[in-house]
């Protein structure tokens, strides 16, 4: 694997290391297992994308794409808590109907936005080749991103959303508005992801209208492995652990598509992510002493 | 003080399967009482609990807890009143968060949630001071997850989570009949002492006569969704666990075959 192909992954791992914690606020902290994030990514690129076009400074652009996206989860979650749909459907239903939105909202399925200036456009007069500009003006930004949500979490608001997903009825009892927290934290967690995605449109240049597709499990994936890496520790070390997992799952794709020997092509990345995340899950559990019926 | 007013609740209402489980209770509990609920299994202990604290709807009647009627508040809302400890002692704390943690939820129950930092040296000064009341070391675990804590140790901490806040009334649904015998007698100990201490207004349901007798200042017993007995002072004083499943019988005019009533 060549540095350019190296760095290249070290950046897509970056720009969903927001998805990753975004899953993580939705799957891990509020229980909600949420599936329109596979719109809320091609949701944020397309508004970021748009909003660019239309010469609207690309850190407002950014700003947008995140409150569309926090549109998204509150949609889901009305769906859930207001009409009690079932959380996984709900969050479908929202999925599905994103697609149309963001058709809408670009015009046309791909919005090139190759020669706008993006909010790392600045970062390209430092001298460095861009290839590291870009990592590395997306590191910062993830840590910023960490150290907020971090900070959230560790809050007596964001406690009482850890306490929602672990466990309701004790949160009732604690006089917790259960219900809101769902609305707060599904909010957020597709801003995070909408995020990704107005970053994934900046960084690369375009938005796509399929570009959703997987999110979810590359999230998961993110998730998971960071699980896997950091068994111990609170909520930071949690934290950490997704943008190292979907920096290793980035970095691991890109070592099995370049590995000759296992005569891997593009097209096969579903299947590999797939695989990936299921052993994710197998291993932990191989580890505790077999599959137990 | 709690005053509960002709209440009712009926589950499954309309359906082959309804079931009176409270029919017209009338009660009130003054301030500093400590009352045991006994009766047998579906006599409604649980659910007038429930219907206390806000998990149970009535079908009729009105509940006021220190003269504000929250017949129609939620459990979230209710919770600045009513402090609660279950009967799983899963239930009430969050096993994947640390000791502190949850009693840093505890500590602000029914206060508004904002962005302040909810672990602060202070709260963990607080958190140690009351946790080495317990005698369990715990004070020196505040960081451990709370899944790593027996049951007992769980229902201890649960108690302390109930009490770190302020609260008109504490709800003790059956909070030891989860443990081996003798974790129940410690956190029954702890129970007497805590609600001494802060002279709480407590309701506890329990299954064990002896335990109705032994703690609390009275005893009000349930039957079919009604109130059968309500004793205190010196009858109270003066009752036995015999004498107390003989009123039973008198008052219901039968038998009683319920194991489980007559345990202990």
């Amino acid at each position: 694997m060549s540095a350019i192909a190296f760095f290249g992954a070290l950046e897509l791992g970056l720009v969903y290391a927001f998805v990753g914690l975004g899953v993580f606020l939705a799957f891990r902290v509020l229980d909600f297992p949420d599936l329109t994030v596979d719109g809320s990514l091609p949701l944020g690129a397309g508004v970021a994308a748009v909003a660019i076009l239309a010469s609207i400074d690309p850190w407002i652009a950014t700003l947008m794409a995140a409150v569309a996206g926090s549109c998204a989860g509150l949609v889901t979650a009305t769906l859930n808590q207001r009409f009690r749909i079932l959380h996984l459907l709900a969050s479908i239903l929202t999925m599905i109907a994103l697609f149309s939105v963001n058709l809408r909202i670009m015009g046309r399925p791909n919005v090139a936005i190759l020669n706008q200036a993006t909010i790392v456009t600045p970062f390209y007069d430092l001298g460095l080749q861009s290839y590291i500009v870009r990592p590395l003006f997306l590191a910062v930004l993830v840590a910023a991103g960490v150290i907020l949500i971090g900070l959230f979490l560790t809050s007596e608001f964001g406690l009482a959303m850890r306490a929602t997903g672990a466990n309701p009825r004790m949160a009732r009892a604690q006089g917790i508005n259960t219900g809101f927290q769902v609305y707060v934290g599904m909010a957020l967690s597709n801003a995070l992801v909408a995020v990704a995605g107005a970053l994934f449109a900046q960084t690369n240049g375009f938005a796509d209208v399929t570009a959703g597709v997987g999110t979810i499990v590359i999230g998961l994936a993110a998730v998971i492995i960071g699980q896997t890496l950091f068994r111990f520790g609170g909520i930071w070390v949690a934290l950490i652990g997704c943008v190292v997992g979907s920096i290793v799952y980035r970095v691991a794709i890109q070592f099995a598509l370049a590995a000759d020997f296992l005569g891997l092509k593009a097209s096969d990345l579903n299947l590999v992510t797939a695989v990936l995340v299921a052993l994710a899950l197998i291993l932990p559990r191989l580890r505790r002493g077999g599959l137990a019926a | 003080m709690i005053r509960v007013e002709g209440l009712s609740v009926v589950y499954a209402r309309g359906t082959p399967l309804q079931k009176h489980a409270l029919t017209r209770v009338s009660l009130t509990i003054r301030s500093g009482e400590f009352v045991s609920v006994i009766g047998s299994n579906g006599a409604g202990k649980s659910t007038l609990l429930g219907a206390v604290a806000g998990d149970v709807t009535p079908t009729a009647g009105r509940i006021e807890i220190d003269g504000r009627d929250v017949t129609r508040w939620s459990a979230a809302h209710r919770a600045g009143l009513v402090a609660r400890v279950f009967q799983d002692p899963l239930a009430g704390s969050c096993g994947e968060l640390t000791i502190e943690e949850n009693l840093a939820l505890a500590a602000a129950r029914g206060t508004a949630r904002g962005l302040r930092r909810a672990l602060t040296a202070a709260r963990r000064n607080l958190f140690r001071e009351r946790l080495a009341d317990l005698g369990l070391g715990l004070e020196m675990r505040l960081g451990d997850r709370m899944a790593l804590l027996s049951g007992g140790q769980r229902q201890a901490l649960a108690l302390v989570m109930a009490t770190i806040a302020p609260c008109s009334v504490l709800l003790l649904d059956e909070h030891t009949a989860a443990l081996d015998p003798g974790m129940a007698e410690y956190v029954i100990e702890l129970t007497r002492r805590v609600i001494g201490e802060q002279r709480l207004t407590a309701l506890m349901v329990t299954h064990s006569m002896r335990q109705a007798l032994d703690c609390g200042t009275r005893t009000v017993m349930l039957h079919e969704g009604e109130v059968v007995l309500d004793v205190e002072g010196t009858e109270r004083a003066g009752l036995t666990v015999d004498a107390l499943v003989d009123r039973f019988r008198r008052v219901r005019g039968q038998t009683i075959d319920d194991d489980e009533l007559l345990m202990e």
